[in-house]
């Protein structure tokens, strides 16, 4: 509608010309390149909407800056510079739970801290990953035996890749943590399904309308973890 | 008990006769420790005898709070020390009735008792009357039992409420004129260096209140180790008290409390190895203290917190290539070191003298260019989080949170153990007892540390090669005589790390406490951070440099 339109003759020279400039030549030209040549000729990938978001999941987890114990030294190490995790896409550490979609469990789990540490698992917005980095995560690692240490992490939330280790090195940590998002990417990631605490107190009835409909009664505000320690493994 | 030929200034000489005779019919026995005369006290003295200790025979820090349970009664163990000399030792012993646990509590007197009496009654079960506040510390208020007594079920079902916070100032904060609000900071939160939790009371933008909430890390470390042998199964665990590297050094703590029960030597060479780890170790935590605290006053990850990292790094490296790990080291030994300096010799030598002598000092030169003569960084540091030295006293602190407020103490030096007393180095202090202080002390003890091991590597490239014993001969199975009890303390990185052993005749201790450093530091938070800004209860925080491995133990 305006007035003052530029010629057609003009804008395309200077168009031309940037674009010449990109586009170079050779096997370099990034219109042209070894990406291009697999995927054929055509602008445009043909995937399906799955695929694609779990790839997306997979190249870019911010993981959540947590730290419990021994293990988180090492957390900071593989975050930090020499290991810096960020190269693969998973180095961006987030204070609030709620930005997070990677959680990793670093360290030794007691009965005081597993309803908080529940509590920030609950809080991270889904799809939401797990690591347990360390034997505390596993088994309750050394302290198995304490009468105050939760015998690793699943008791308490589910996990999706263990790393072993007292505490692992750093490149454990990578290793674990590229693992996930290769299972991420290929969309195989499928966290376990653990008992829900809050349900503990039903024994050990499978999860059935009746137990859904009980825990509907549970007081959110006084959730109480039941500890178990003789059933323990 | 040890007299000095040359007592420091300000220490008073203690004649274990003379006390027994101050204190007169509130003896009920007397004991001798291996580190210290002992008197028994009737339960309802308490107060009166840690008086007359304080007052007049100058026992001006008291150590620790022990307690313990035998099968006929309750003891709590009071450790008194000088801070002018720390070798100046004397326990107070109180036994209780075994059906009523009932004790005087010394909070009155000295401060540190208030935390270690509440750990006592929550862990062993003993009530102590008068105490400001007397509840569980390291469990959850809910828990059932006392679990290192004898007759605690472990399988026993606990559990353990999830219950909103309640306002410790509600009754003058309730209503529309209410002013104060209160502030859960933690468990989880990137500023408290682990699961420490904070309830602050805010006035406006002000702290009216701060009470450390403990215990989010509390895995039992005193059971594990009560139900290792001595010879081995124990020491892989003081690596994981304090974790940020500083290993070596509580691997010490517990291989001198150890090794005096036990009466066991250790070779100079191994001695000097100690040494060099020790302060290696010391390195390493000191640099992320600086790391985390960078972190905490600037904000997200920045070239300093990088900077720290990397320099902690090279010390890890040494450190792997001494120990074979990187963290959890479990290389010392009773009796010595599990093996010698990696060959070749030359190359772990070069490498450790490359980084005390280029790689340090161009990195200390950066950390003071960029933090400790920075306006910006004095302008928010100095003067914040104060610490008054009698204050700093009366709480037990150690450390370098001690040294920043003016107190000369340093357990390397007044209680020399390894080969401290034969190097050159020197105690940093300084007066001023801010935040400022605590970190700048902090950035000289590296450069001190340094000193020290470039002494030993010295000593150790001259060591004559059919001299190099790096254990002596220790017995397969360690079974000291029973009823012996020992208290040892080394300067860990954060404060005097103390050990008390009580032999039981078993190859396993009777008892094992473990005296933290954190757990006393971390309890003059409150005088840091009342009456100051939010900002500044996190710098004094992190200026306080706790690792919560060590303070729930």
């Amino acid at each position: 509608m305006s007035s003052e339109r530029i010629p057609d003759d003009v804008e395309r020279t200077v168009q031309t010309k940037t674009r010449d400039a990109r586009l170079g030549s050779g096997v370099d030209d990034r219109f042209n390149s070894r990406l291009r040549q697999a995927v054929g000729s055509s602008p445009f990938i043909l995937t399906k909407f799955d695929k694609f978001m779990n790839w997306v999941r997979g190249s870019s987890m911010f993981m959540l800056q947590f730290g419990i114990a021994c293990c988180s030294l090492e957390m900071i190490h593989a975050l930090m510079i020499k290991h810096d995790v960020d190269r693969f896409g998973a180095g961006v550490p987030r204070a609030s739970p709620r930005q997070a979609d990677l959680i990793i469990v670093p360290g030794t789990i007691v009965s005081k801290f597993a309803p908080r540490m529940k509590r920030v698992y609950d809080q991270m917005p889904e799809p939401k990953f797990v690591v347990g980095m360390g034997s505390c995560t596993i088994s309750g690692g050394p302290f198995q035996e304490g009468y105050n240490v939760v015998k690793g992490a699943e008791e308490v939330i589910p996990v999706d890749i263990h790393v072993p280790g007292c505490p692992p090195r750093p490149e454990a940590l990578i290793y674990g943590i590229a693992k996930l998002q290769e299972r991420v990417a290929n969309g195989e990631s499928s966290p376990v399904v653990v008992k829900p605490y809050e349900l503990e107190q039903f024994g050990d009835l499978h999860r059935d309308e009746v137990i859904d409909q009980l825990a509907d009664r549970i007081d959110e505000d006084s959730l109480a973890m039941r500890y178990n320690w003789g059933d323990s493994p | 008990m040890s007299t000095l030929e040359h007592a420091p200034e300000g220490a008073v000489e203690v004649d274990p006769d003379e006390v027994v005779d101050r204190l007169g019919d509130r003896v009920i026995g007397r004991d001798e420790h291996v580190n210290a005369p002992a008197v028994i006290i009737r339960p309802d003295e308490v107060v009166d005898t840690l008086t007359v200790m304080r007052d007049e025979f100058g026992f001006d820090l008291l150590s620790c709070v022990t307690a313990e349970q035998f099968p006929d009664r309750y003891e709590s163990i009071y450790h008194l020390k000088q801070y002018a000399d720390p070798t100046t030792e004397f326990s107070i012993v109180v036994p209780t009735d075994r059906d009523h646990p009932q004790s005087q509590s010394a909070a009155s007197v000295y401060e540190t008792a208030n935390w270690h009496e509440r750990e006592a009654y929550d862990l062993i079960g003993i009530e102590y009357q008068d105490h400001p506040d007397l509840k569980r510390i390291l469990l959850p208020d809910t828990w059932t039992g006392h679990p290192l007594t004898d007759d605690y079920n472990q399988d026993k079902p606990q559990v353990v409420a999830y219950e909103a916070h309640e306002n410790p100032l509600l009754d003058h904060t309730e209503g529309a004129e209410s002013d104060t609000i209160l502030l859960n900071m933690g468990p989880h939160h990137p500023a408290t260096h682990g699961v420490l939790h904070l309830k602050v009371t805010l006035d406006g933008e002000q702290v009216a209140d701060v009470e450390p909430d403990i215990g989010y890390l509390h895995r039992c470390e005193e059971q594990m180790c009560q139900q290792g042998t001595y010879r081995h199964q124990i020491m892989p665990y003081p690596d994981r008290w304090d974790y940020a590297s500083a290993g070596l050094i509580n691997e010490w703590a517990y291989a001198r409390a150890a090794e005096d029960l036990a009466e066991i030597e250790v070779p100079e060479y191994a001695q000097v190895i100690r040494t060099m780890g020790a302060e290696l170790s010391r390195m390493a935590a000191h640099f992320l203290a600086l790391g985390t605290f960078v972190l905490d006053v600037y904000g997200e990850f920045n070239a300093l917190s990088m900077y720290a990292i990397r320099d902690r790094e090279k010390v890890q490296k040494i450190l792997e290539d001494l120990t074979g790990q990187r963290l959890m080291f479990n290389y010392l030994r009773l009796g010595g070191v599990a093996w010698d300096i990696p060959e070749p010799r030359e190359e772990f030598f070069e490498n450790v003298k490359k980084f005390t002598d280029e790689e340090l000092p161009a990195s200390m030169d950066e950390v003071h260019d960029l933090l400790t003569d920075n306006e910006i960084f004095q302008l928010r540091c100095v003067g914040t989080g104060v610490l008054e030295r009698e204050v700093a006293k009366q709480y037990g602190a150690g450390g370098p949170v001690a040294r920043a407020s003016g107190i000369d103490t340093d357990l390397r030096r007044d209680d020399p153990y390894g080969i401290y007393d034969q190097l050159d180095w020197e105690v940093i202090t300084d007066d001023a007892g801010d935040v400022y202080s605590r970190v700048l002390v902090r950035v000289r003890e590296v450069e001190q540390s340094a000193k020290i091991v470039r002494q030993c590597v010295d000593l150790l490239e001259d060591w004559p090669e059919d001299e190099r014993e790096i254990q002596s001969n220790v017995p397969r199975t360690l079974k000291p005589d029973p009823d012996r009890r020992v208290y040892r303390a080394v300067e860990g990185a954060k404060g005097e790390l103390g050990i008390y052993i009580r032999a039981d005749g078993t190859d396993k201790p009777g008892r094992f406490k473990i005296r933290s450093p954190c757990f006393c530091n971390l309890s003059t938070l409150p005088e840091m951070a009342e009456g100051e800004f939010i900002p500044d209860l996190i710098a004094s925080l992190g200026s306080i440099d706790i690792i919560l491995g060590e303070v729930d133990r």
